[in-house]
């Protein structure tokens, strides 16, 4: 009996994986395949989600809903709210090639990296190190305690820099966003 | 949880090549930086999957400081990329020649 029901699980599981695979690879090439960036921007949110699947998929519950929140819900919106802004909402010749055999080469070292990382990654059995040195990610217990109880024990002055990080991100973007006394005076005379 | 987490890496591999791939071949400015998104969530990706693999909640902290870092990392490039292209039309990256000696 259970070890039907675990057969069911897995099934379930391994199609889950599946069907997440999939939108994320769908999603990637409509990214950079699309000729409007607004398209493959809404490719990006497909790929997002799904990679969110694949964290719920792996007990990452809070990452997943961070990832959702912020990167579907912020980053995306942000790539949007520029789009328009700088108005480049138009279609994008693909065939023109400025640069001939760029497209070829890129494609090869694309498929390169692929296999030195498959490589890699098999000759070291695809993961290696202690098991469980931070702190046990699986078993009994909310994924968010333990992540949070990491974050703020042992990851503490990470933490705070990533404050000081976005402190600067945001001064930067003000910064950036100012246009510069002298350039406005040409622009009204 | 019966998943193989070498599935997961494998997965992981195939997204950063296609963000990899992206960023050479694309010209606009903003389509190369959401190629730059696809390959830190396929870091992300691999790096939930080590945390899952090796019993450690280390690797999803990492993920979540990707997080910000990547956050902060839009915010301040759309914002250099909204001041040059306020000047000039067209959002390629063969218009940004300006710097070419």
């Amino acid at each position: 009996m259970s070890g039907t029901v675990l057969a069911t699980v897995g099934r379930v599981d391994f199609g889950v994986f599946v069907v997440s695979a999939v939108i994320i690879l769908a999603g990637a090439f409509g990214v950079i395949l699309a000729r409007n960036p607004v398209h493959s921007a809404l490719m990006l949110v497909m790929t997002l989600f799904g990679v969110a699947v694949l964290f719920v998929a792996q007990e990452a519950h809070f990452l997943a809903a961070v990832q959702v929140i912020v990167y579907a819900g912020a980053i995306v919106v942000l790539f949007l709210f520029v789009i328009m802004l700088i108005g480049v909402d138009r279609e994008e010749d693909l065939e023109a090639d400025p640069l001939p055999a760029q497209r070829p080469l890129a494609a090869g070292l694309g498929v390169l990296i692929f296999f030195l990382v498959m490589i890699l990654a098999r000759a070291n059995n695809w993961a290696t190190g202690r098991p469980s040195a931070r702190g046990v990610a699986n078993g009994p217990g909310e994924n968010v305690e333990k992540l949070g109880h990491s974050i703020f024990t042992t990851f503490l002055l990470p933490f705070e820099v990533t404050a000081v990080l976005l402190v600067i991100a945001v001064v930067g973007a003000v910064v950036l966003a100012r246009r510069p006394p002298r350039l406005r005076d040409e622009v009204e005379e | 949880m019966t998943v193989d987490g070498s599935w997961y890496l494998i997965l992981g591999a195939v997204l950063f090549t296609i963000g990899a791939v992206g960023l050479l071949i694309r010209r606009n400015v903003l389509v190369m930086f959401m190629c730059v998104e696809l390959m830190l969530n396929a870091v992300n990706l691999t790096f939930v999957t080590f945390a899952r693999m090796l019993n450690d909640i280390g690797g999803q902290v990492v993920v979540f400081f990707v997080l910000v870092v990547a956050a902060a990392e839009v915010v301040v490039g759309l914002g250099i990329i909204v001041s040059i292209f306020r000047r000039r039309a067209g959002a390629t990256a063969d218009d940004l020649h300006i710097l070419k000696g």
